[in-house]
């Protein structure tokens, strides 16, 4: 970068900034959005298929396998299962968690769908596929509808789940 | 839930890229920077504008920078009547290709005509820099072209 602030002859222009940015408006729709509005009172929001019965979190509005629309909406629990995991030990640009660090996928307790969370409060050697997580949230004055409200999940004290009951979710 | 309840955010992507510019093109932006507009020889003595290192017709190594402008010819051109947040000028503005004096070939950049009846392929132009204090090294530091009646600045 050329320094136009040094009242020395400048050298010659070796180097051009090229930042590129993109500006974009974003509508999650209305599945989406209560999920999120969930979010904000500090709960997981998901949508109940009628025809399959299946209960997706976050919901997208329709059952991909039924191609109905989902109505029901059903309030999941606050704990749930890993069902895979990675422990994240390579730095990167813009990495804001410390590492290493785990990175898993969580099944709720209710849901047929699991979604990507943040497993803190565990050694990372000791994480396992079937361990029983609970969701920490920001304050309360803190929550928003986003999912920067979750902070992470944890260990709770209890048995690891059947493998039986989470294999359809890998 | 009504369609309103619908959620709403604005976004922002961007990534600080910086790019090394090499040498000849490195010359052009310091020319810009000193206010001057170059050129590079070509094969058969060619003057290409913007500068490249080899000769797009027949691959071989440029040559020599040689000054031109700062004056040239609109070969054709587009009206922006509306022109969009990242664009160089807020009021309306042509996108231009121009034939620098001593050029023989075009350089996409502006021309602040005032309006679109003020502008016809074939028309004179004149650069007019940003003051020096504020250039760069970068395409910007040329801030439009202008009909050459109106006469240029910087």
């Amino acid at each position: 970068m050329p320094d136009d602030t040094n009242p020395e002859p400048l050298g010659p222009v070796t180097m051009l900034a090229t930042p590129i940015r993109l500006d974009f408006d974003f509508t999650p729709g209305v599945a989406q959005s209560r999920f999120l509005r969930g979010l904000e009172r500090g709960v997981f929001m998901g949508q109940r298929c009628a025809v399959c019965g299946k209960v997706y979190v976050p919901s997208r509005g329709s059952c991909p396998t039924d191609g109905v629309p989902t109505t029901e909406d059903v309030e999941l629990a606050n704990v749930g299962t890993i069902t895979t995991y990675c422990v994240v030990n390579v730095p990167f640009a813009g990495q804001s968690i410390e590492i290493p660090y785990i990175c898993a996928q969580v099944l709720l307790d209710g849901a047929n769908l699991s979604f990507m969370g943040l497993i803190q409060e565990i050694p990372t050697d000791q994480i396992r596929m079937g361990m029983r997580v609970e969701a920490v949230w920001v304050d309360p004055d803190e929550l928003t509808p986003s999912l920067a409200s979750v902070k992470y999940f944890r260990p709770i004290d209890e048995p690891d789940a059947d493998y039986e009951t989470y294999k359809e979710y890998l | 839930m009504p369609e309103s309840e619908a959620l709403h955010a604005s976004h922002r992507l961007e990534y600080p890229y910086s790019r090394s510019v090499g040498p000849v093109i490195g010359a052009f932006l310091t020319g810009l920077r000193d206010g001057k507009l170059l050129g590079v020889q070509g094969s058969g003595g060619s003057v290409i504008v913007p500068p490249t290192e080899y000769d797009p017709t027949t691959g071989e190594d440029t040559g020599e920078l040689v000054e031109v402008g700062p004056g040239g010819a609109v070969e054709s051109w587009a009206w922006v009547a509306e022109p969009r947040p990242k664009h160089p000028l807020s009021r309306p503005f042509a996108w231009a290709l121009i034939r620098l004096d001593g050029a023989d070939t075009a350089l996409l950049h502006v021309v602040d005509s005032g309006g679109p009846d003020n502008l016809a392929s074939g028309d004179r132009v004149t650069v007019r820099f940003r003051p020096a204090g504020e250039r760069i090294g970068a395409m910007a530091d040329i801030e439009a072209f202008v009909p050459e009646a109106q006469g240029g600045a910087g």
